[in-house]
């Protein structure tokens, strides 16, 4: 058992003082980690006792124990299921069950296989899926089509199981890591090889294998080996990467496993004796191919990296990296952003700050954007309206006023004119006054003067 | 991380193998532990108390360390809740540890909302974590986790019974989070009214259906002594972060005139077994308990008040990318539907105020006509004025022109006469 010291149980566990050279060696930062939250540093004073968390969480896997599902994807006859035997040391693959080789269908097919497996108190559900039938036949375009379907569908599986309402444990059947082989040719690889690794390379972990390894000599196999890498780089393959680590050691170990891919593996479900040992291996009439003897292939390479140390970080990149691509591509199709999406359906669509919301976080803000135009709409009918009916009561206004005013020029005009009238009518009257009164004073004096005149002429006559 | 949803055992599809020789798979909680350890660990506790009931003081001697303390004061109109977070480090284990307290709780007069914005705090929480894990684009495994994954409930030593403001919250908080009660400044009890006291606050608990976080007993390697804790609840806790020479040792204790309490020692308080079931023992059971269970209650509650179901009205069950877009046309309609309602509303009132506006008009033009015809008939009663001056001028004129006709007339005639005479 591979435990560190710190993770001795509690009682025996030695609580440091933290001092600031420590805060270095510990490669701990101060500034925000990427979800941008920043803690202030504490030191503590004597124990508390969380360093037992990682027991916990150790305590707390076993119980619910681990699973795995791994892909096997090749030609047959390569050696496949005996290389599964080998890696897991048991009878996976037997004339009961039997493998993918054996069971040739005349299309491709998809098969899983699950099996425990118990090993120093942890449990291992593992699910071997294997394609038989695939690259055998005589026109193989499309032969990986199932393949992919399979990866989808689990993908689609997870993603419903995880956005129902009622959640439940949701078993985890997605495919992560998927052994692909080579066949030992020698000459670099097959347009199969290529087509498939290019179209599953971003769905799953792809590990190539180069399968029964000891039909070449060392050499062949480096020529081999650098031939295939060369052409993984040009067709832009991407191949599982070991995750980068800040632990030096463990980085050497790292490049020198990456100076050996692809991984060049020979399996054997036989035991024999070697020297004394009983190994598994395959007997020559010159020799025995030693399966775990490093000098003669990479098995031991590929069983303690996919196994021993980073079958977890197989997983974890499926579930972070694979799978969420899956899921975003998904979703993505179904919200509208305002972007043509069956123009970017089965690309990653690049999102803006903004738009990474979930949809109905999206919708709630189109919720709030629309009240928000709605509410300028109103105010802008409003003003319309407003000014409007301003117009026109200002023209009913000025009507109005029009009106008065026209009314009181007119009855000024009126009255006007009716003292015109009065004053003629008086200066009219006054004349005639006057002149009637002068008529009657000419009258009278003519009425004098004619009585006059007649006393005259009767003394005139006398 | 995503829980293992089979039952091997019951799988009848699942073949058990035995291995020949040593596999290696079981580094695997090994491969999952140090994972874990470089990226971190989170913790978030949550203290509600009253105020000065020691909550800050219980957090500092729990974790060995001076936390930021605010005094508050008594005075608080409402209750607020105040965040802290911490980056820890204990060997090679880094913890990133929140601490929420309440301010000033149980101070006010009416304290029947105090328990809302506790509620509120643990349910902004998940609601944030509910919209991660609802984005198209998300990264869950970077998130920093702050829902609250322990709620200390400081329960004041009365010795007689929990306050009803305890029940009231403790029962609205009971099914959004881990309870944790703890008796604070428990030095302040004697051992028998202790006993007592805490037999009342059980059955308090119980017998108001509040459901407080029981320690796991379900994994064997810890069951007994999760067994043995949980017949202790309420943990009655002493903090201090002075502390006092007893012996040769300096222990963390509270001095009194009648004795030292210790902290540590376990005849004194229960301190030591809240830190051993808090932090050693069941700390990851707590962020478990608070993901699958509270937030899951949580995050199906919000989707089913949004209309969300996994079975449509025919019960076949229904896809997420069905369920969003059935929203979104739902969502778009009314949308559409609210524009149009205030589009017809506009309609109306333009319609109703240019009938307004007619009658005014109307009206205008009704005097206008009005005015019209008395104007009319003032002119032509000026007219028939104007009509018989000018009648009147013109006898007066053919009169005084009669007239002076004839007196010229009369006057050549009289100026014969006269010449005639003269003669």
């Amino acid at each position: 058992m591979l435990y560190p010291a710190a993770l001795l149980p509690h009682t025996e566990c030695e609580l440091q003082r933290l001092e600031s050279t420590e805060f270095a060696r510990a490669g701990m930062s101060s500034e925000a980690d990427e979800s941008g939250i920043m803690g202030q540093q504490k030191n503590l004073e004597g124990y508390v006792g969380f360093a037992n968390l990682p027991n916990q969480v150790y305590r707390k896997s076993v119980k619910r124990g681990f699973e795995f599902t791994l892909m096997v994807v090749g030609e047959s006859g390569l050696g496949k299921s005996t290389l599964i035997n080998s890696l897991f040391l048991t009878d996976l693959y037997s004339p009961e069950y039997p493998g993918p080789s054996h069971r040739i269908k005349k299309t491709v097919q998809v098969e899983q296989s699950k099996v425990l497996v118990k090993e120093g108190g942890v449990q291992l559900l593992l699910t071997i899926v294997d394609t038989p039938g695939f690259g055998d036949a005589v026109d193989n375009s499309n032969c990986w089509q199932p393949v992919i379907d399979y990866i989808d569908n689990k993908f689609e599986d997870y993603l419903n199981a995880e956005s129902r309402v009622n959640r439940r444990q949701m078993p985890d059947n997605r495919v992560q890591c998927c052994l692909y082989f080579i066949a030992p040719s020698g000459h670099g690889l097959k347009p199969l090889d290529i087509e498939f690794m290019k179209r599953l390379h971003e769905k799953v972990n792809i590990i190539p294998l180069i399968a029964k390894a000891d039909t070449m000599t060392p050499e062949e196999c480096q020529q081999f080996k650098r031939q295939i890498m060369r052409e993984i780089q040009e067709h832009k393959i991407k191949i599982y990467e070991f995750p980068e680590t800040d632990d030096e050691e463990e980085m050497k170990f790292i490049r020198k496993i990456k100076d050996r891919l692809p991984l060049a593996v020979v399996g054997s479900n036989t035991i024999i004796e070697v020297n004394g040992k009983r190994v598994r291996g395959r007997q020559y009439p010159w020799g025995v191919a030693e399966v775990e003897n490093s000098e003669h292939c990479d098995f031991t390479i590929l069983r303690n990296m996919l196994i021993r140390t980073h079958m977890q970080d197989l997983k974890d990149v499926t579930n972070n990296v694979h799978y969420e691509n899956y899921r975003s591509r998904k979703l993505a199709a179904v919200t509208y952003n305002g972007v043509d999406n069956n123009k970017n359906k089965g690309q990653l669509t690049k999102f803006e700050t903004g738009d990474g919301m979930s949809p109905l976080a999206q919708m709630e803000e189109e919720r709030r954007d629309h009240v928000t135009k709605m509410k300028k709409m109103e105010q802008e009918m409003e003003q319309v309206f407003e000014m409007k009916v301003k117009e026109k009561l200002l023209k009913l206004r000025d009507s109005e006023a029009e009106l008065q005013r026209r009314h009181e020029q007119m009855k000024k005009n009126l009255e006007a004119q009716h003292r015109e009238l009065e004053e003629k009518r008086r200066q009219h009257e006054d004349e005639r006054a006057n002149w009637e009164a002068q008529q009657r004073i000419v009258e009278q004096q003519k009425l004098d003067l004619s009585r006059t005149l007649e006393k005259n002429k009767k003394k005139k006559i006398f | 991380t995503p829980y293992c949803g089979h039952c091997p055992s019951l799988d009848k599809n699942i073949r058990p193998l035995n291995l020949a020789g040593h596999v290696g798979f079981d580094s695997l909680p090994d491969q999952l532990v140090n994972k874990s350890i470089c990226q971190g660990f989170c913790f978030n506790i949550l203290c509600i108390g009253e105020t000065g009931i020691g909550k800050s003081t219980l957090m500092d001697t729990l974790f060995n360390t001076n936390f930021e303390n605010f005094e508050s004061s008594h005075f608080e109109p409402q209750v607020k809740l105040r965040a802290q977070t911490y980056d820890l480090q204990e060997s090679n284990v880094r913890l990133r540890l929140t601490v929420v307290n309440t301010v000033g709780f149980g101070d006010q007069m009416n304290k029947q909302e105090s328990y809302q914005p506790v509620v509120d705090y643990i349910d902004r929480q998940f609601e944030s974590y509910l919209q991660e894990e609802l984005k198209i684009k998300r990264s869950l495994h970077n998130y920093h986790d702050s829902r609250v994954h322990a709620c200390l409930y400081f329960i004041s030593p009365s010795g007689h019974s929990l306050k009803s403001l305890d029940l009231v919250t403790m029962k609205k908080l009971d099914s959004k989070v881990n309870i944790i009660p703890v008796i604070a400044k428990a030095d302040t009890i004697s051992k028998s009214e202790l006993h007592k006291f805490k037999i009342k606050i059980m059955s308090e608990l119980v017998s108001n259906g509040v459901q407080i976080y029981q320690f796991p007993i379900d994994d064997e390697t810890v069951a007994k002594v999760n067994t043995s804790m949980n017949g202790h609840l309420p943990f009655a806790v002493v903090g201090s972060t002075e502390e006092v020479m007893l012996g040769t040792k300096m222990v963390k204790a509270r001095q009194y005139p009648w004795g030292i309490v210790q902290v540590e020692n376990e005849s004194h308080c229960d301190f030591m077994k809240l830190r051993e079931m808090l932090i050693c023992v069941n700390m990851e059971d707590l962020r478990e308990q608070t993901h699958t269970r509270h937030y899951e209650l949580y995050r199906r509650c919000k989707l089913e008040e949004m209309g969300f179901k996994d079975t449509d009205p025919e019960c076949k069950p229904v896809s997420l990318q069905e369920t969003y877009e059935a929203k979104r046309q739902e969502f778009l309609l009314e949308l559409q539907r609210r524009e149009d309602e205030m589009r017809q509303m506009f309609v109306q009132r333009v319609k109703e105020k240019e009938a307004e506006l007619k009658e005014a008009e109307r009206e205008l033009q009704s005097r206008f006509e009005q005015l019209k015809r008395l104007h009319a008939d003032e002119k032509a009663t000026l007219e028939d004025k104007k009509k018989a001056l000018e009648d009147d001028q013109v006898s007066f004129s053919k009169r005084r022109a009669a007239a002076q006709l004839l007196q010229g007339q009369s006057l050549t005639a009289n100026g014969k006469k006269d010449k005639d005479r003269k003669k």
